[in-house]
């Protein structure tokens, strides 16, 4: 065992390579744009230089005159689409901002023309050729911007259905021994995932097949056939690898039907790959955000009373949220809570998920927030954690499914050495540089969706495994392998998986850390049904039925001896028994919990994700402890951070390998996030400023020296057949308060505003 | 980017020639239709986003074999314009001699550019302004002469502070210019008439009221060599950033003392990151002159230097910034053992 590759605890699959590693390293994954077409046509996009306004013409001669232009499609002459619903009402898209529509112009950067040509040289060139006149109007760009509007969310966003509150705030706070109101603020932030938001249409006679990077090829599917006014059976969307997507590929941005009416209309493939800057635009990001926190507690450390009020960016078009105040009043136990989310319309586009969407941004200000009242407490801020740690949250009462928080943050501070911290600020220093330690709770919850998979076993043991998953680099392809070589019997290397393309079984989108927990309890589900026939084969003898009906989570030894004595099966004798060569199993998995129209939901594209704290009666986040160390310099005031550790509790860990690269991952995005990420907006124009990854900044390895991941031990046996919680976004949640707590510590100031700078820093 | 004639010149002549014969009278070097490639790593990059649309490349690569020589000598220090910068960065007798130079490559750019990008190149890198490099904003001086700035009142926070105009404030991004410009260099120019030397000082022009116009040499011009007078091993590159490695300076210092019994016999001070061009910080040198060192003189040294800085609403903590960061570096470079 080496560090990539830790030793697998209690409930912890094995830590085996990744089963894509080979083809990665080598070239051979084929991304969403290495997708070989037939004789495509290139298109290139213009988009718009104002963000609000309208467009007065196009002088098109000089572009028209490049040698190999094709066609300039404007919204004079665009593809008549039909207008797709918000996701979050029903719809597929991350934005109703359609383009191409009208003369009308929304936000910066929006599509307005698509050069098509020979070449992507010459779309290039004829596209930089484009002249366009404008008539701009002042557009509001963020909070502080003249014409924006401010509504609570509650209402307006359909997923957003409730401002948690408990007991009586207002009266807690007031008499509260200690208090506390503190205001943070998070920036404008864009994945900006490795692969650029291609895409590429091609149409075989009225079938339409899109490669595209795409967390949910089930809802690009089921929305483009709906924008196109045809058949969904008539789309297929595939993309065995996605090449990064941080949820920016969740929802159908409007580039697809666009491009494939294009190709429809010119009768050719098309293949377009946008510019990284036009990323910026053309799909979504995490938008801004504002909090104000009161904390009431008593002396001994209890909360007492609780207030979080978050204010979020969104497109005058779209009420987008992330609401992460159902998570932030239910983390800690105290009786009396209240909560208000508000959305600002301004002339943006639609922002949508960005990893941990509601817990990057409203963590951070909780726990900040914690570490201020460890502070007025003279208290460790590990120990508040844990005179408020709870076993139930106080919204409803309901109880945690399994909650490893406080042995999350006694690991980790065993590892990081949070004893040998002196606890006054400005009290540790190494030459020029100023130390500080820091740490802050995460936490996610646990989230499932139906899946659908079809197993394939042969009497060789080869397996062919088949659900529309997605691998957005986090290790899907593996544990699908693992879950069916577990299962099944069979050697790893005998197991094939197929995910990524929309005609094969529906899985779930790519969200909410949902994957592990729904493919894997499909696949497992569907192994089963494999077993079965084999057992019955077998097993003629109806009294024997029982233990093949058995169906025990992975994580649990058969309850029976029966059914442990049936591991392995001996696939040889049951094949020659029933008299075949091959078995398959086509089987659909729901969550416990999951609304009766799932099924049908599944296959239409509409993600259907239950768990959280919107489970009946329990509740269910996976949680771990994040500290770090950060180190300031007393002359140019520089902030690095040479240490992150993070210790995770998570359900059952699939593959301890791809666990740990996950959360790791999730760590350094973190640091990142409080540290360099920022979407730079000109107030006057409402653009996005340093829209290219040399100014938008994000670590180099020199940032990241030190990362430690440490994956704790924890059985649930109440979330799902597989027993996993998600752990994707997981990592990078507490990471903000973390660093900000630690500054604190190195330098006694408190930044409440992402990301810190150097300018930031008064010593 | 649009289509272009490449040329491969073989000889200096070939590429002074191919140079100026596509040179438009009236246009600045920096919008001349033809232009000289090197390592590549502005120019490509500039093609790219439609900023800079040459109608012929003349690729001088091949004369590397002539201009790429590192030349420690007694009297000076004599560097080819196509040596690699990270051949100069790695040599062992400037990182003994010449500290500020090679620590000034060596915190530039990233391992992969320095083995590719070149002196001369560098020297004559572009501003990162956001909104010089992004064509969609027409309000940029330097781009399209007496359209405006939209830096000026934009996001500014990587802006310069010093020897700004009401025309442009865009930062001269580079760092091994200061080291040359603190050590006074020349460079050695061949063009049309020959090959002339110049002081490095003299190359740069601040943007006054021509930002479109960055440096003296006129098309046609290329340099080949710089030329290093002394030697300087009590010398230091500082630089604040944002990130540990692959980030411009946000400020830097390249300080180089003579100290002799405690007293300052000579001072160098030049300042990157905060400045249009390559910038002399001649009002610093004058206070440490003839002086014994303590923090204090350092400070009034440092204060001396921004004397004239000018903020804007995102880059005002520069000037304290980059105070502190040429006091520490005073303080770095008389602590270094000799």
């Amino acid at each position: 065992m080496t560090a990539a590759a830790p030793e697998p605890k209690a409930n912890m699959g094995q830590p085996v390579p990744r089963y894509d590693a080979v083809a990665k390293v080598t070239g051979r994954a084929t991304y969403g744009s290495d997708m070989p077409l037939d004789n495509p046509a290139y298109a290139f996009l213009v988009t718009s230089a104002i963000a609000k306004g309208r467009i007065n013409s196009f002088d098109l001669a000089d572009a028209k005159r490049v040698r190999g232009v094709i066609d300039i499609v404007t919204h004079e002459n665009a593809p008549d689409l039909k207008e797709s619903k918000l996701f979050s009402n029903g719809g597929y898209a991350g934005t109703t901002i359609q383009p191409l529509k009208s003369a009308d112009i929304a936000h910066d950067g929006e599509i307005i023309a698509v050069v098509v040509a020979e070449s992507y040289e010459a779309a290039r060139e004829a596209a930089n050729r484009v002249k366009v006149s404008y008539s701009a109007v002042s557009p509001s760009a963020s909070f502080d911007s003249p014409g924006t509007t401010k509504a609570g969310a509650k209402g307006q966003n359909g997923q957003f259905k409730e401002d948690p509150k408990v007991g009586d705030f207002a009266k807690a706070f007031n008499e509260a021994e200690i208090q506390l109101t503190a205001s943070y603020e998070t920036p404008t932030q864009h994945h900006n995932p490795m692969e650029l938001f291609s895409t590429s249409c091609a149409w075989m006679g009225d079938t339409l097949v899109i490669y595209e990077p795409s967390q949910y090829v089930y809802g690009l599917k089921n929305g483009v056939a709906e924008q196109l006014g045809i058949d969904a059976d008539k789309v297929r969307v595939v993309n065995p690898y996605v090449g990064g997507g941080f949820g920016s590929r969740g929802s159908m941005t409007p580039r697809t039907a666009i491009i494939a009416g294009i190709a429809k209309r010119l009768n050719r493939p098309i293949k377009l790959v946008p510019t990284r800057d036009q990323g910026f635009t053309i799909a979504t990001y995490r938008a801004e955000t504002r909090h104000e926190i009161k904390l009431g507690a008593s002396r001994d450390g209890k909360l007492v009373a609780l207030r979080h009020e978050g204010a979020e960016v969104s497109s005058r078009a779209d009420p987008y949220c992330v609401g992460g105040t159902k998570t932030t009043t239910r983390l800690y136990a105290c009786p009396n809570v209240d909560s208000l989310v508000s959305i600002v319309r301004a002339d943006r586009n639609t922002p949508g998920f960005m990893r941990s969407p509601p817990e990057v941004p409203y963590l951070f200000a909780l726990e900040s927030a914690m570490d201020e009242l460890a502070v007025k407490l003279n208290m460790d801020p590990i120990e508040l954690r844990r005179v408020n740690d709870t076993t139930n949250e106080p919204i409803g009462g309901k109880p945690y499914t399994s909650r490893s928080l406080m042995a999350c943050f006694d690991e980790a501070a065993k590892a990081f050495g949070w004893a040998q911290r002196s606890a006054a600020p400005k009290s540790m220093s190494d030459g020029d540089w100023l130390i500080g330690y820091g740490c802050a709770a995460t936490c996610y919850p646990t989230q499932m969706a139906p899946a659908a998979a079809r197993v394939r076993l042969q009497r060789d043991g080869r397996t062919r495994v088949e659900i529309a998953g997605h691998e957005i680099g986090t290790g899907a392809y593996t544990i699908l392998a693992q879950t069916a070589a577990e299962r099944l019997g069979v050697p790893l290397e005998k197991v094939a998986v197929f995910i990524g393309d929309s005609d094969l079984p529906p899985g779930p989108v790519a969200g909410g850390s949902n994957s592990t927990a729904s493919t894997c309890s499909a696949v497992m589900m569907v192994c089963d049904q494999v077993r079965q026939r084999l057992f019955k084969a077998m097993m003629p003898n109806e009294s024997l039925m029982d233990k093949a009906k058995e169906t025990v989570g992975m994580g649990q030894t058969p309850s029976t001896e029966a059914a442990k004595s049936d591991r392995p099966l001996d696939l040889e004798k049951a094949f020659d028994a029933l008299g075949v060569g091959v078995v398959e199993e086509y089987g659909e998995w729901k969550p416990e919990g999951a609304p009766p129209d799932s099924f049908k939901a599944m296959h239409s594209g509409h993600a259907r994700l239950v768990g959280g704290a919107a489970m009946k009666d329990k509740i269910a986040y996976a949680f771990g402890a994040e500290f770090v160390e950060v180190r300031v310099n007393r002359f140019t005031h520089e902030i690095r951070c040479p240490r992150l550790v993070g210790a995770f509790a998570a359900g059952r860990i699939m593959n301890p390998r791809t666990a740990r690269s996950q959360l790791m991952g999730g760590l350094i995005w973190g640091m990142s996030s409080a540290l360099f990420e920022a979407t730079e907006i000109d107030e006057r124009t409402a653009r996005y400023v340093n829209d290219n990854l040399a100014d938008y900044l994000v670590p180099v390895n020199a940032d990241v020296p030190g990362v430690e991941v440490i994956l704790l031990s924890e059985q649930d046996d109440h979330i799902n057949p597989v027993g996993a919680k998600g752990l994707g976004e997981l990592g990078n949640v507490g990471t903000n308060a973390a660093i900000c707590n630690a500054i604190y510590h190195a330098t006694g100031q408190r930044i409440r505003k992402l990301p810190v700078r150097l300018e930031n820093i008064e010593v | 980017m649009r289509p272009f004639s490449y040329q491969r010149a073989t000889d200096p002549d070939m590429a002074v020639q191919a140079l100026s014969a596509a040179a438009a009278a009236n246009n600045p070097l920096t919008r001349a239709t033809s232009q000289p490639l090197a390592g590549g790593t502005t120019l490509i990059d500039l093609m790219k986003l439609d900023v800079m649309r040459p109608a012929a490349i003349v690729d001088i690569n091949p004369l590397a074999q002539g201009w790429s020589a590192i030349e420690p000598g007694g009297e000076h220090l004599r560097l080819g314009a196509l040596a690699k910068m990270s051949d100069v960065a790695t040599h062992d007798d400037i990182q003994r001699n010449y500290p500020v130079i090679a620590n000034s490559l060596k915190l530039a750019a990233s391992a992969q550019l320095r083995n590719m990008a070149t002196l001369g190149g560098n020297v004559m890198q572009r501003t990162r302004c956001n909104y010089f490099r992004d064509v969609s904003y027409e309000n940029c001086n330097k781009r399209n002469p007496g359209s405006g700035c939209a830096a000026m009142d934009g996001v500014n926070r990587m802006h310069a502070v010093l020897g700004t105009s009401d025309q442009c404030i865009a930062t001269y991004p580079g760092d091994f210019a200061q080291a040359l410009i603190a050590l006074d260099a020349t460079v050695e120019v061949t063009g049309r008439s020959g090959t002339r030397s110049m002081p490095f000082a003299d190359l740069h022009k601040a943007p006054g009221n021509t930002p479109e116009i960055e440096t003296t040499l006129q098309p046609g011009d290329l340099i080949s060599a710089f030329v290093i007078p002394g030697r300087w091993p009590r010398s230091v590159y500082l630089k604040a950033r944002d990130r540990q490695s692959y980030e411009f300076a946000l400020s830097a210092a390249a300080v180089a003392l003579d100290v002799q019994d405690g007293t300052i016999r000579d001072a160098r001070v030049a300042l990157g990151g905060v400045a249009t061009v390559p910038w002399r910080a001649r009002e610093a040198e004058a206070q440490l002159k003839g002086q014994k060192f303590d923090d204090g003189l350092a400070q009034r040294a440092a204060d001396a230097a921004f004397a004239e800085a000018k903020g804007r609403q995102h880059n005002s903590f520069k000037i304290a910034l980059g105070k502190r960061v040429v006091v520490r570096a005073l303080q770095q470079a008389v602590m270094m053992e000799i």
